[in-house]
């Protein structure tokens, strides 16, 4: 579907129009593809197997819905979850009944890819096709950045901070590359001034603020 | 009755002191369960607590820990130890004293657990740490007496809350324990006494003689105190003035701010080079300990402190307490001026040094309180649950156990006589599964009970991460600050306040000036600089809220200035506001409107002390959010709320209706700043949330994430959890004085007296540099971070 009369911040990857929405999502209009980084489903899972920490459960609900709500917006062709969608592969099997039913749901009558990340390398035992990297008409779409050219990658959770604002999760991109925020609810931030992420951005570079409601560009 | 051993009396009279009657009283009852002493500073009460201690010693060899002393500070530990020394050496016993506190090595504690002194001195967070070892039944069995000094300090807080249920617990390991409490003057004896006593035990109360009064005295300088501000830079040359006139003055601030500050201008002013120290919380261990040895060789003429030193420390040299800026709790003032001329008949001379022009009146009404011995009320919210939480997983720590034992033993705690056992068992869940509605941890409980129905830890492994959470202090993320190139830590800032520092930048520790050059690890690496103009290191340090007399005093002081003796630069700043605009009466509401730094504010006077009035700043800008007028904060002292915004305000009487203040009551409760800040402390004191992990400090990346997002999806998915419950009933106890807002609004009936003024009056001048803002997350803030965004991509070329 058309969505520019949703607020999203539009910029170009290899001559490609690719949208950034407020909830962290990428949306590609000419593909039909929506593309989220990072969902860490099962987060408190993991910690309190871990940690012996426990977390409100409810954040793989909180996660799912609200994905569900940006596939019900945008109806997308194609749906690419861009690695760690699990928070590690017990976690994966984890998820409650209701959440595989939600799942379910939103995969019926699309196709849908999980790109494997360092916490859930493949394969996985829900449905949709797993793939190490995805490709379509000259974007390269995987888990952690490369050196490779018009790429578009998550694993780093981006935030950033203006003045008069909070810190917000942030989509990080120049001409060649874009570096998506965590969707996952229970996911920290690295600061987008941090090596680790300026590392990929030696020039110039954009962040787009998310969590408002609109998409806020600002040079980085 | 005990009689004291010769040889004790003996040496007191070769040391020419004789023994108080309160002393003698409390080694006469010293075979008492529970024992409280009331003397003022300066009174030999820890004398007095230790007595019955090295009479016990004295008389029989003595294998393993026999007397346990906490104190709420580290600092106070050392010198306890010091000044106990002489008797034990004087008297040539052979008794092995040692501190156990945060700043205690690693091999020593160890080798304590195994091999514990006679007489082990600690802190609540310490002690909590200590029973948590399997160990404990071993290490406690013998112990025969805990002294809780400063008592009146601990009782006030969750410590207070904290020891009691260690000491619940020794009580159970030690049955032939006593316990004795140590406390300043208090207003209320009988209510610590029963605090303090295992219930349903009672406690002897011995009352010393409270000596004679102190000589407290309002610096008069020549020069004009200014509008605003805290640091009181003014009486720099007065100040040095007294110093020098003085063997030892020890110089107080509100906050450790304003003390790096005042140092560094003294420091500048301080042309005889008299020898002057700084010393407060965030400065490194060491920075301290050589502060605190320099004083006690008498190498210092002043130390310029805050809170770190406030409590009993014993300074023997200090002849003068200077307090700058207003002591905001009357208490405190007469605790701080006990450091001075530390002889029990002597009275102890203080000078306060108001920081403005308000706190002159502060300080009058404050003079005039503590001369009546009109000591300040402290409140409490009922039983801290999230403090029981956390003894829960101290006690599973240390092995498994018994619920029924564990309810029992809490119950014998004052805070908790009255806790039933449906609310102990809902802890107990908590701390076992999580006590959510989903019970979705069935397979990684944090405990488990075992088939003989005792619980344990699941996994032992995680009893080293509880320990390491241990604690109710919420000290807020802190950073080292590290000179460079491996250099020594200079002390600790506040990550907040590290977050906004840019390379190259300068600010203030340790009375240096150091510029800030890289985060390396989680310390911010600093070099020396030589700038002229640092910012200041923020702490959010503790924020005292002032009696509500003192604010009754302070209005009528305003109302009526010629009935006292003010100076006469306070009597012309009255006059000033009074013809610059109104002073506030108590029959209405002083409203003044003034545009300051392009923004919209507006001062509420309403005298109803600090948590009234921030609550009351929830409330309007709750409502003026509503209205979309765009309010972007507020500050709440206890006189006034500061509100700005986007917008001008004219709908006062709208904003102000009491029926509509109620309506939005519950509504507000649920999303505002303070309660989700009350959720974040009571949730880490619980275990929900950890305060310190292995991982956040080994890799410095921000793993966790905010609170605030566990606060917003507990509030939607389980809205009846036992972390919500305890955060609502906090907020509503500590934070809300709605009853005090009514108050107001009955004795004012409606009348609200709106002035506008071209920029700010004389009287809320002090409140634009007042800490504890509290922005508002809205509209205005959006519109504002919006408008940064575009300035940036203009500047940038890329709009």
């Amino acid at each position: 579907m058309h969505v520019d009369q949703m607020n999203t911040y539009s910029f170009t990857l290899n001559k490609i129009i690719l949208q950034a929405l407020s909830s962290g999502a990428l949306w590609v209009e000419s593909e039909g593809l929506l593309c989220v980084s990072d969902l860490h489903l099962g987060k408190s899972d993991r910690i309190a197997r871990r940690l012996g920490l426990m977390l409100p459960p409810y954040e793989s609900t909180e996660t799912l819905s609200r994905l569900g709500e940006i596939i019900e917006q945008t109806k997308p062709r194609l749906v690419l979850c861009l690695g760690d969608s699990f928070d590690d592969l017990e976690a994966e099997a984890s998820l409650s009944q209701a959440e595989r039913d939600t799942l379910n749901t939103l995969q019926a009558g699309r196709d849908w890819i999980w790109i494997a990340g360092n916490h859930d390398p493949l394969p996985l035992s829900v449905g949709g096709q797993c793939m190490r990297d995805f490709s379509i008409n000259g974007l390269v779409f995987r888990h952690e950045a490369t050196d490779a050219l018009f790429e578009v990658s998550g694993h780093y959770h981006p935030k950033h901070r203006i003045k008069n604002g909070r810190s917000r999760p942030a989509f990080i991109h120049d001409e060649r590359r874009v570096i998506m925020p965590a969707f996952g609810l229970y996911t920290g931030g690295l600061s987008a001034t941090s090596s680790e992420i300026r590392h990929w951005f030696p020039n110039r570079a954009i962040a787009v603020l998310c969590g408002g409601a609109t998409p806020m560009p600002v040079p980085l | 009755m005990q009689t004291l051993p010769l040889a004790i009396t003996k040496w007191f009279k070769d040391q020419r002191w004789s023994l108080h009657p309160h002393q003698q009283e409390v080694f006469e009852r010293s075979a008492e369960k529970s024992l409280l002493l009331i003397a003022p500073t300066g009174g030999g009460k820890t004398m007095a607590g230790f007595l019955p201690t090295l009479a016990d010693l004295m008389c029989e060899r003595f294998e393993g820990l026999h007397t346990i002393y906490v104190s709420p500070l580290k600092a106070l530990t050392a010198d306890i130890r010091r000044n106990l020394m002489r008797p034990i050496e004087g008297l040539g016993l052979n008794i092995r004293v040692e501190d156990r506190t945060g700043d205690t090595s690693q091999t020593l504690k160890r080798r304590q657990r195994v091999d514990p002194p006679q007489i082990l001195l600690t802190t609540p967070e310490s002690l909590a740490l200590l029973i948590s070892y399997e160990e404990a039944p071993k290490i406690f069995s013998g112990l025969q007496r805990v002294i809780v000094d400063e008592a009146h300090a601990l009782s006030e807080s969750k410590r207070g809350d904290q020891l009691m249920l260690a000491l619940s617990r020794l009580e159970r390991l030690a049955p032939n324990m006593r316990r004795m409490a140590l406390s300043a003057t208090v207003d209320d004896p009988r209510a610590l006494a029963n605090e303090f006593a295992p219930h349903p035990a009672t406690t002897h109360i011995v009352l010393a003689d409270p000596g004679p009064p102190a000589d407290i005295r309002i610096l008069s300088s020549a020069n004009r105190a200014p509008w605003s501000g805290g640091g009181g830079r003014y009486a720099i040359p007065d100040i040095l003035k007294e110093i020098a006139n003085h063997k030892t003055t020890l110089v107080f601030h509100n906050t450790r701010a304003q003390a790096e500050i005042f140092f560094h201008h003294l420091w500048m002013e301080n042309e005889s080079d008299l020898p002057i120290g700084i010393h407060h919380g965030s400065l490194s261990k060491d920075a301290r300990a050589s502060v605190e040895n320099a004083m006690v060789n008498g190498e210092l003429r002043a130390v310029v402190c805050t809170g770190s030193l406030d409590l009993g420390i014993d300074w023997g040299n200090v002849d003068l307490v200077i307090q700058v800026g207003a002591p905001k709790n009357v208490k405190r003032l007469v605790q701080r001026i006990g450091r001075s001329n530390h002889r029990y008949n002597a009275p102890s001379k203080a000078l306060l040094v108001p920081a403005n022009q308000f706190e002159i009146v502060e300080c009058v009404a404050a003079l005039e309180a503590s001369g009546t011995y009109a000591l300040d009320k402290t409140e409490k919210a009922g039983e801290p649950l999230d403090v029981l939480c956390q003894h829960i997983l101290i006690r599973a720590c240390s092995g498994p156990f018994d619920a029924d034992e564990l309810f029992e033993e809490m119950r014998t705690v004052g805070a908790f006589k009255e806790t039933t056992r449906r609310t102990f068992d809902e802890c107990l869940d908590f701390c076992a599964t999580g006590g959510y509605a989903l019970r979705a941890y069935d397979k990684w409980q944090r405990l488990t009970q075992r088939p003989d129905r005792l619980w344990q830890l699941r996994d032992p492994r995680a009893a080293a991460r509880i320990r390491m959470n241990i604690g109710t202090i919420q000290d807020t993320d802190t950073l080292k600050v590290k000179m460079r190139g491996g250099g020594r830590t200079l002390g600790e800032v506040e990550e907040a306040f590290a977050a906004t520092l840019t390379p190259g930048e300068t600010f203030m520790i340790g009375g240096q000036i150091v510029k800030y050059e890289a985060m390396r690890e989680l310390t911010v690496q600093v070099s020396r600089s030589q700038s002229k103009t640092p910012r200041v290191a923020v702490f959010s340090g503790t924020k005292f809220a002032t009696s509500l007399e003192l604010s009754e005093r302070i209005l009528r002081i305003l109302n009526n200035p010629e009935q006292y003796r003010l100076p006469e630069q306070a009597n012309s700043w009255i006059d000033l506001q009074q013809s610059f605009s109104e002073i506030p009466k108590t029959d209405s509401i002083l409203i003044e409107c003034f545009p300051h730094d392009g923004r919209c504010h507006a001062c509420l006077y309403g005298f109803a002390g600090r948590n009234a009035q921030q609550t009351l700043g929830l409330l309007v800008t709750h409502r003026m959010e509503k209205l979309g007028l765009a309010p972007l904060g507020f500050v709440a002292t206890d006189y006034a709320t500061l509100i700005w915004g986007l917008e001008q305000v004219d709908s006062w009487p709208q904003l102000l209706n009491s029926s509509t203040l109620r309506e939005d009551l519950d509504g507000w409760l649920a999303g505002n700043a303070v309660m989700k800040r009350t959720f974040r402390s009571v949730s880490t004191i619980a275990g929900l949330i950890e305060r310190n992990s292995p991982q956040h400090k080994k890799t410095g990346r921000q793993a966790t994430f905010s609170s605030d997002i566990l606060y917003d999806t507990l509030r939607k998915y389980d809205p009846d959890h036992l972390m919500l419950k305890i955060t609502r009933r906090e907020a509503l106890a500590g934070l809300v004085d709605f009853g005090r807002i009514e108050e107001m609004l009955e004795r004012t009936k409606g009348r609200i007296n709106v002035i506008s003024l071209a920029h700010v009056s004389p009287l809320a001048a002090p409140m634009l540099l007042e800490v504890g803002k509290v922005p508002i997350y809205g509209e205005g803030r959006e519109r504002l971070e919006a408008e940064t965004a575009q300035i940036l991509l203009r500047t940038a070329g890329l709009e």
